[in-house]
């Protein structure tokens, strides 16, 4: 029914159960956006927040959904600016999750402020020395850039493609693509970075609270460096997915083991880093400011020492370790749960950076406070990941996503 | 405009709230609540979503009778100065949209409530919990709405509010000397509304750096600390109490 949109000499499933697996997933997307309504209409008291939780699942899977897709950039930089060829074989998924994260941060932000409405006073009114400020301008831009780097793509569908027009666009956004990878490296480095800012410059909580260089806090960097390091890996993860359900091979193993083995390194190095800083903080920072580091970990069973060692031991050294070692990174049981394990490593740095750092009480004759989110966070936090699923799967079947799709499994 | 700016004293409102005569009644929490509009739920049981610009805390000892004691505390907003009184409060620093400033005039901390957006970021900043989210629209009970203060807005679901130091009490006094061609107010002019309720007497507000007003000599009171000093907050906001666990208990310690 749809052959003439499908990229030619590429084998896709029929038309019927495609679009039962689709309805399947929007249903699942109308449960979201049927909550997402509901906050919109009856306000945010539709959600588990309270005035000790101003930040909670939203914010969480804000700065989560943004540093898993800093793979995009971080392999359109090592494509186009460090010149690692071969990852033009997977530059154009990692742009399109990127785009997906991208824009499901922006609608969980919609969501997210009591007054959807004012949203553009961000940019009018906007606070120079706030670390949301910088998060707004950058991510808005970088998300222009993505939108810029995943069109080309779209114009590659065989029949936009026929018209000379969009042909000759795309062919010349192709030519010019490194001028934009350099942008959206550079503004993913400051959004990224004043992420992780949100929480170091808070010098009322000294859970988040770091000191650093000129006006940003060490998090700052850890965030950038973290989303370099895991973002790539989540690209690898959805990549892996995708061959799984597609039941296909996509990308070749050498494309898949140069990006694993960098962001081992990078993950390897940052891990290094933040082991450094949360000594420092420990020992430094925290008694500054009248805290022991248990104080911070000892009060209930959910924030206990285990989340910290789940986070730097189980997602940050050991795949590192499994990533930086060729024998084990070319073991297929070894290299999956290493790259799950990076990607668990990063969600629950972004958890504990937003939610433990307004769980723990500051002032003395204050406790600690726990949260769990309603139904309508959920729905609405797992409303992007429909509309993700969604939007691969048309992407997938109309556009030619994966160059070595073709040679890998040629049609008979 | 700009050189009668100049011309102005700047002044440092402040409080000082003196524990041992605290007892806890919350005629403050009232006197605030109705002067500053300030909306109920109708089940007010959940506090960790209800709105009280002015708290007040029950603090204890610890210890079982008969040496257990109690103290309250109650809890305006700081108006933090931050490092060297720059205006670099927790809260004014991260705002977005710049909805909430800091005065070189008054050293109080506003809230601009058509400008808030309700992104919370002030309230995971504070950490004094004196920010509230307006999670719901205020509803008023029927005829209640005649009995609102006409001199501060109510404000609409989806933004942050705090106290303001009865800022509008300011205003009016400024307007009262302006008219009187008087460029500065008295202290009694400008008295917060939980200062005037307190049947205790227990706070004292005024300008912290004026010499002739009460605060300035108070905040220098051997017994006198401040909520959380070590986070270089700068708060506005003294306590005094003669019981040095009461002292203790405004800031953390480590055990060592």
């Amino acid at each position: 029914m749809d052959s003439a949109l499908i990229p030619k000499g590429l084998k896709r499933c029929p038309f019927g159960p495609f679009v039962m697996g689709i309805g399947a997933v929007s249903a699942v997307l109308l449960w979201g956006v049927f909550a997402m309504l509901l906050v919109w209409i009856k306000g945010l008291n539709q959600t588990n927040m309270n005035d000790y939780y101003g930040f909670a699942l939203w914010i969480w899977a804000d700065l989560t959904v943004i540093a898993l897709g800093g793979g995009a950039f971080f392999t359109g930089f090592l494509r186009y600016i460090i010149g690692k060829d071969e990852l033009k074989n997977i530059i154009n998924y990692a742009v399109l999750i990127g785009f997906i994260c991208y824009s499901s941060a922006q609608l969980i932000l919609g969501i997210d402020v009591g007054q959807p409405l004012r949203g553009w006073f961000i940019f009018w009114h906007a606070n120079v020395h706030s670390m949301l400020t910088e998060v707004a301008f950058c991510l808005t831009a970088y998300f222009g850039v993505l939108t810029i780097e995943y069109l080309p793509l779209i114009l590659e569908n065989r029949q936009i493609d026929k018209v000379p027009f969009f042909h000759h666009l795309s062919h010349n956004l192709h030519e010019i693509m490194a001028v934009f990878a350099a942008t959206g490296a550079f503004l993913s480095f400051f959004h990224q970075g004043s992420l992780g800012g949100v929480s170091g410059v808070l010098f009322g909580r000294p859970f988040g609270f770091r000191e650093g260089v000129f006006i940003w806090p060490w998090t700052f960097f850890l965030f950038t460096w973290s989303a370099a390091a895991a973002g790539p890996c989540f690209t690898i993860l959805i990549t892996k997915i995708t061959e799984v359900v597609t039941q296909k091979k996509l990308v070749k193993d050498n494309v898949i083991d140069l990006l694993a083995k960098i962001s081992g390194w990078m993950l390897a190095t940052y891990i290094v880093v933040k082991i450094v800083d949360t000594w420092y903080w420990a020992t430094v920072t925290a008694p500054s400011k009248g805290f022991n580091f248990m104080d911070f970990y000892s009060d209930n069973a959910f924030y206990g020492p285990w989340i910290l060692m789940l986070e730097i031991i189980l997602g940050g050294i050991i795949p590192a370790v499994i990533l930086i070692t060729e024998r084990w990174r070319k073991n297929p049981g070894f290299f999956i749960t290493a790259i799950v394990l990076a990607v668990i490593g990063v969600c629950v740095n972004r958890w504990v950076m937003v939610l433990q750092v307004l769980a723990v009480p500051v002032l003395p004759f204050d406790r600690w406070i726990l949260y769990y989110p309603s139904w309508q966070e959920v729905a609405t936090t797992i409303l992007p990941v429909a509309y993700g699923i969604i939007l691969i799967a048309l992407s997938y079947r109309y556009l030619p996503i994966f160059p070595q799709e073709q040679e890998l499994n040629p049609v008979k | 405009m700009e050189k009668e700016h100049k011309s102005q004293t700047a002044h440092r409102y402040g409080m000082v709230i003196d524990l041992d005569k605290c007892t806890g009644c919350a005629s403050c929490m009232v006197a605030c609540m109705t002067e500053n509009n300030v909306p109920f739920k109708t089940d007010e049981s959940n506090k960790q979503d209800s709105i009280t610009w002015m708290r007040v805390y029950k603090l204890t000892n610890g210890k079982s009778f008969p040496n257990t004691d109690i103290c309250f505390l109650p809890r305006p907003c700081m108006h933090c100065g931050g490092i060297g009184n720059h205006g670099h409060s927790p809260c004014v620093s991260v705002c977005p949209a710049t909805a909430t400033d800091y005065s070189r005039e008054t050293g109080i901390v506003s809230q601009i409530y058509t400008r808030c957006f309700g992104c919370r970021y002030c309230l995971a900043a504070c950490p004094y919990h004196a920010r509230y989210f307006n999670w719901w629209d205020p509803v008023w009970p029927a005829g209640m709405e005649k009995y609102l203060s006409p001199n501060v807005s109510p404000r609409m679901r989806g933004v942050v509010e705090k106290c303001s130091f009865c800022f509008h009490r300011y205003q009016l006094a400024k307007d009262r000397a302006f008219m009187e061609k008087r460029r500065e107010i008295r202290e009694d002019e400008y008295q917060t509304a939980c200062t005037q309720a307190c049947p205790a007497g227990a706070i004292t507000f005024g300008d912290l750096d004026d010499p002739k007003h009460a605060v300035y000599g108070l905040k220098k009171d051997k017994n006198a600390f401040r909520l959380l000093e070590r986070l270089q907050t700068n708060p506005k906001v003294y306590y005094i109490s003669s019981r040095e666990w009461v002292r203790r208990s405004g800031d953390n310690y480590l055990s060592n």
